[in-house]
Order: structure tokens, then C-alpha cells, then sequence
């Protein structure tokens, strides 16, 4: 089996994260469709790794990985504020700033 | 087994930005230790000190670069001229910043509120509005971001650059939910910048790994001599940069990737507002220089167009939406969109003469900026500030001092001659004309008269109307927003009247190492 499968594999799963943030409403479920493109490019870094034959790929996906548990941290703790005052995740909800 | 080699690693090089993220780390620790009422002015001197050090080992580091030794840290860093004139600036326009953290004088507490945890509108919660003094966790996060910004502008490979760039977010996204007064505007731009700005590092992430999957590494040198050899898959090679640029773009503010600008600088405190229009704004042309003329300028001719075209929306957005605002903050939001526009003009000119103007317009604006939104912090009411443009009406004769610095700033972002804007608009301008762009001139001048007239109107609004019942008073200001806003507004003029030695200083500096 071909690796480049798995670059397929990794641009359809960044595609529905992507699309996901434009469609879905729910700050929560809109914060995981953004992990779920940074995975993607994890994956694509690994297959890329293979393919390539050099080791850096692997290593550029633990960084991410940091990257990414940091950035979870920051994002709830400001999606957890914004819900305490409003009871809604929504980010439709949260439009005082406009025009 | 072979012996592990260990990178080489010139610490020296390194500390402007080891000095700003240790000072952070001690700044974590005295919020644990020290008592509330000590903590701000401990930050400041803390922080001012960390980045005197930090300026300190950038000016003695640049006299001494030499092209071989400039790579270290194991080739993930590079401390070119370029890379310690953006470090240089950086520290300065973040230490004129940061000042305006500091300030106590104009509300009980300064601007950031005690316990962001706090649920807006309960009784806890105007228990702290009114007694209680605001957070000074504030200045770590405003280090981490800037020693994040430093890595940023002298990164030589994408993982760096991604590292580096959540290194600087981060902290900017918590920064914005801080206000004390409007809290619920503040958590709302807190939201909207985190999860846009989480998006667009998503995409740079994904063009890391497209550029990866092209290259086999993801260093600038063997990009470019991948992209220059012209094997491989072109394709990987094209979304990747296309990818990379929508990260980048979107940190500058360039439209179509603008639209959380307004709403995060009219929601975030003033001071935070201030630091992001100046700092950010260097940290991210910096980089976006550093990706499009040290990795990809084999690709020069297949980005420009495209930049071309983003760079003259950008402008165009920026002033046409400029004039509908009637809010301040949300003028200047659109404002720096159009100033990042004419700065995207000059990057796209590229040479030598390019490289030298966006130095110096990044430079000029932060200082008016920063100097811009000191003031707006100055007019306030029994609400905060008042940032809505009929407010302001009649300013001119309640004190004319502020409403004349004012107006000379807005002359500035005008690009009025004798002001630093005019200089750099000018430089920008001439440069493209060199590089071939005349199309875009033709249209940043177009866009300059359009943006005129918002300013001018502001202008006429503070002169030419009597102040009616509403018009707030303008606070005294404490010494350090007085020093913020003088040093601010002296450059502007400095600048505008003898930009000369920052322009060689630029022109020195406008060359990557590669």
C-alpha cells in the first residue's frame, strides 16, 4: 500500500476541520474541528516522514502535540468565560462587537 | 552507537530573548509571593529591566554579526541585521507598550481587572470593578508574547516559525479577556481572536507539512534550493507556501483574513490594543519577509500577482470601511487593515529599497500607534473610556493640548509631510514604483485621499464643534502614559523630520542571511 493514501487521508480530515469551523456553531465543537486540522497535519508530517525517509517529520509532531495540549488550555479557559456569563457556547450568541 | 552531538548553541546570540522568557517566568513567580499592591510596580521594574538587558545584548550583538556565524541553535535560528533590527524594534515599541500596562493613575486599579474569572455582571463582580486592584499577570503574558515575537523574526525553519508564532498568540488571546470596564466586549473579542487566529495557525501548520512533504526539510536554505533545483512535486510546493501565507496574512491583518481586526481592537484593553497594532504587526511582516525572501523567492514571480492582489484589497477595505465607523478604536482597527495594505506593497517591491521601507514604515507606525491609543485611553467618562466618535466632539476646547496631539497623529496616519507617515508612506511608495508596481501605487494614493477623510473628520469633529454636555473630560494622565504618549508622538516627529538615520539603520538591516 502506497503511503500517499494516507496525504489523502490527512487533506480529507483537514478539509472537514476546516469546513466544520465554517458550519458549525458550538464554540466547543468548533474548537475541535481545529484539532482535528492540526491532527491532520501531524499525520501528513509522519507519512511525510516516511516517504521522505528523514526522521524530522516525526519529531515536528511531538512539537505540535505541545502546541496543541498549550492551545487547549487557553481555549477552554476562554470558551469556560465567555459560558459562565452567557449559559450558551454558541458564537452566535457572542455578537455585541459588530460594524 | 555514535556518540550524541549536541547542536551548537551561542547563548550569547540567544539572550535577548532568553532575558524577556526568564523575566517572564520570575514575573509568574511573584504573583505567587508577592502582596497585590506591590505587584505592579515590581512587574514594571521588572519588565523595563528585562528588556534594557534584552536591548542591551541586541545592539552589542549587532555590531558583531558575520554572515558564517549568524545560524545557531542547531540552524533554527537566525540572528541576521534584519532579524536584530525587528528584534530591536520589537523590545522598544514592547517597552513604549507596556508602559501603558503600568498605569494606575487613570481608574482605580489600571486598566486589566482582578479576577478574569469573575462572572460579568454579578455581585462579585462589581465588588472588584470598584475595589479591587487589577491583575498584573498582564506583564508576564506581554513578555512571553514579546520573547515569542523575538524567536518569530529571527526563526530559520517552520517548525520555529509555528512554535514561535503560538508562543506569541497565546498570551495575546488571554490579554484581550482582561479588560476591567466592558468585560463582556473584552471575553467576546477574546473568543473571536482565539479561535480565528487558532484557524489561521492551523493552515500554517498544514503548509509546513505540504512544504515538508516537498522539500524533505524545512529549513529556509533547503527549501530554496529544493524550490531552485525544480524537482519534485510543485504542487506540495504551491500549497504549501499558499498555506504558510494564509497563517502569516492573517497575523498582519491583510483582507480577506481582517475581519477579527475590529472586533479585537475595539473588545481588548486599550493597553493590549496597543501593544498587538504595534508589536504584532512587526513580529508578523518580520516573518512573512523571512518566509517570502529567505525560502521561497525562487517562487517570486508565481506569489507576487497573487500578493499584489491582496495587498491592493487590503488597502482599498481598509480605507473604504474606515470611513463608516463611529467608533475610534474600530477607526483604527481599519486604519492599521490599510497600513498593513501599503506595507504589503512594499514587501511585494522586494529588492534592497523594499526591504529598507517596510523596516522603517513598521517602525514609524508602531510608535504613532502606540501613541494614538495612549490618547484614546486619556478620554474617558464615568464608564471608561469613550471610544464613540460623537463623543469626542468639541474636544479641541476642553483641552486643546490633547486634541493637538491628536490631530498630529491623525495627520500622521494620513501621511501629512513633516510627520513620520509621510516618510514612510513615501519610501514604500518609491519602492514600488522601482520594483514595477506602479499599479499599486496608483492605488495606495487613491486609498491614501479616501483614508483622509475619516481622519479629517475626526479632526474637524474635535475643532470645529462646541462640546456639548456629553463630551467627556480628558484625565490627567499618570507619567507613565505621558511618557508612552511622548515618545510616541516624538518619533513621529522625529521621524517625519529627520528619518535619515533610522533609514540607513534600516537600509542596513535589509538583508537576510540565508
Amino acid at each position: 500500500m502506497t503511503p500517499m493514501w494516507y496525504i489523502v487521508l490527512s487533506a480529507i480530515l483537514f478539509s472537514v476541520g476546516a469546513v466544520g469551523v465554517l458550519i458549525r456553531r458550538n464554540a466547543i465543537v468548533l474548537f475541535m474541528c481545529i484539532e482535528l486540522m492540526l491532527n491532520a497535519a501531524n499525520l501528513a508530517l509522519v507519512t511525510f516522514s516516511r516517504i521522505n525517509g528523514t526522521l524530522d517529520g516525526q519529531i515536528m509532531a511531538f512539537f505540535v502535540m505541545v502546541v496543541a495540549a498549550a492551545e487547549v488550555v487557553i481555549g477552554l479557559a476562554i470558551i469556560m468565560l465567555i459560558f459562565r456569563t452567557r449559559r450558551s457556547a454558541s458564537v452566535d450568541d457572542a455578537n455585541l462587537l459588530k460594524y | 552507537m555514535d556518540k550524541l552531538k549536541l547542536p551548537d548553541m551561542d547563548y550569547v546570540a540567544l539572550l535577548p530573548m532568553l532575558a524577556l522568557f526568564v523575566a517572564a517566568c520570575l514575573g509568574v513567580i511573584i504573583e505567587a509571593l508577592v502582596p497585590r499592591r506591590f505587584r505592579n510596580i515590581i512587574q514594571l521594574v521588572l519588565s523595563i529591566v528585562a528588556l534594557a538587558v534584552a536591548m542591551f545584548f541586541v545592539v552589542k550583538q549587532s555590531g558583531e554579526v558575520v554572515a558564517s556565524k549568524a545560524l545557531t541553535a542547531g540552524g533554527a535560528i537566525m540572528i541576521d541585521h534584519a532579524a536584530l533590527f525587528l528584534q530591536g524594534a520589537l523590545i522598544v515599541l514592547g517597552f513604549v507598550a507596556l508602559l501603558l500596562f503600568g498605569e494606575r493613575s487613570l481608574e482605580f486599579g489600571g486598566p486589566f481587572v482582578a479576577q478574569a474569572a469573575v462572572t460579568v455582571g454579578s455581585e462579585r463582580d462589581r465588588e472588584q470593578t470598584g475595589r479591587e486592584l487589577g491583575s498584573t499577570e498582564t506583564f508576564p503574558l506581554a513578555l512571553f508574547s514579546l520573547s515569542g515575537m523575538l524567536l518569530f523574526v529571527s526563526a530559520n525553519d517552520l517548525l520555529t516559525m509555528f512554535v514561535a508564532l503560538e508562543v506569541f498568540s497565546l498570551p495575546l488571546y488571554l490579554l484581550c479577556a482582561l479588560a476591567r470596564r466592558k468585560r463582556l466586549l473584552s471575553q467576546e473579542s477574546a473568543l473571536k481572536y482565539f479561535l480565528l487566529g487558532a484557524y489561521a495557525s492551523a493552515f500554517f501548520l498544514f503548509g509546513v507539512a505540504m512544504v515538508y512533504g516537498f522539500a524533505k526539510a524545512v529549513d529556509f536554505k533547503a527549501i530554496h534550493a529544493e524550490a531552485l533545483l525544480g524537482e519534485g512535486n510543485s504542487l506540495l510546493l504551491i500549497i504549501g507556501l499558499a498555506l504558510l501565507a494564509i497563517g502569516l496574512l492573517f497575523k498582519v491583518a491583510a483582507a480577506p483574513f481582517h475581519v477579527w481586526t475590529p472586533d479585537v481592537y475595539q473588545g481588548a484593553p486599550t493597553p493590549v490594543t496597543a501593544f498587538m497594532a504595534s508589536c504584532t504587526k512587526v513580529a508578523a511582516f518580520g516573518g512573512l519577509l523571512r518566509v517570502l525572501y529567505v525560502g521561497f523567492d525562487g517562487l517570486g514571480w508565481q506569489f507576487t500577482p497573487v500578493l499584489g492582489a491582496i495587498a491592493a484589497l487590503t488597502v482599498l477595505v481598509g480605507s473604504i470601511l474606515a470611513v463608516t465607523q463611529t467608533d475610534l478604536k474600530r477607526l483604527l482597527a481599519y486604519s492599521s487593515v490599510a497600513n498593513a495594505g501599503y506595507i504589503l506593497i512594499g514587501v511585494i517591491a522586494g529588492q534592497q529599497l523594499g526591504l529598507t521601507s517596510v523596516l522603517f514604515y513598521l517602525v514609524a507606525y508602531g510608535f504613532t500607534v502606540i501613541a494614538a491609543f495612549a490618547l484614546i485611553s486619556l478620554v474617558r467618562d464615568a464608564d471608561g473610556e469613550a471610544t464613540h466618535l460623537s463623543r469626542w466632539a468639541g474636544l479641541g476646547a476642553r483641552s486643546p493640548l490633547y486634541a493637538g496631539i491628536f490631530t498630529f497623529i491623525l495627520l500622521a496616519f494620513a501621511g501629512i509631510p513633516l510627520t513620520s507617515g509621510f516618510i514612510a508612506k513615501l519610501s514604500v511608495f518609491g519602492a514600488a514604483i522601482d520594483g514595477g508596481q506602479t499599479w499599486l501605487v496608483i492605488i495606495g494614493v487613491i486609498t491614501s485621499i479616501i483614508l483622509a477623510f475619516p481622519y479629517l473628520r475626526v479632526v474637524v469633529m474635535m475643532w470645529l464643534s462646541e462640546p456639548g454636555e456629553s463630551t467627556p473630560s480628558v484625565s490627567i494622565p499618570g507619567g507613565l502614559t505621558s511618557t508612552a504618549l511622548g515618545i510616541g508622538t516624538l518619533a513621529t516627529l522625529v521621524f517625519g523630520v529627520v528619518p535619515g538615520p533610522l533609514l540607513d539603520l534600516a537600509e542596513k538591516a535589509s538583508s537576510f542571511v540565508r
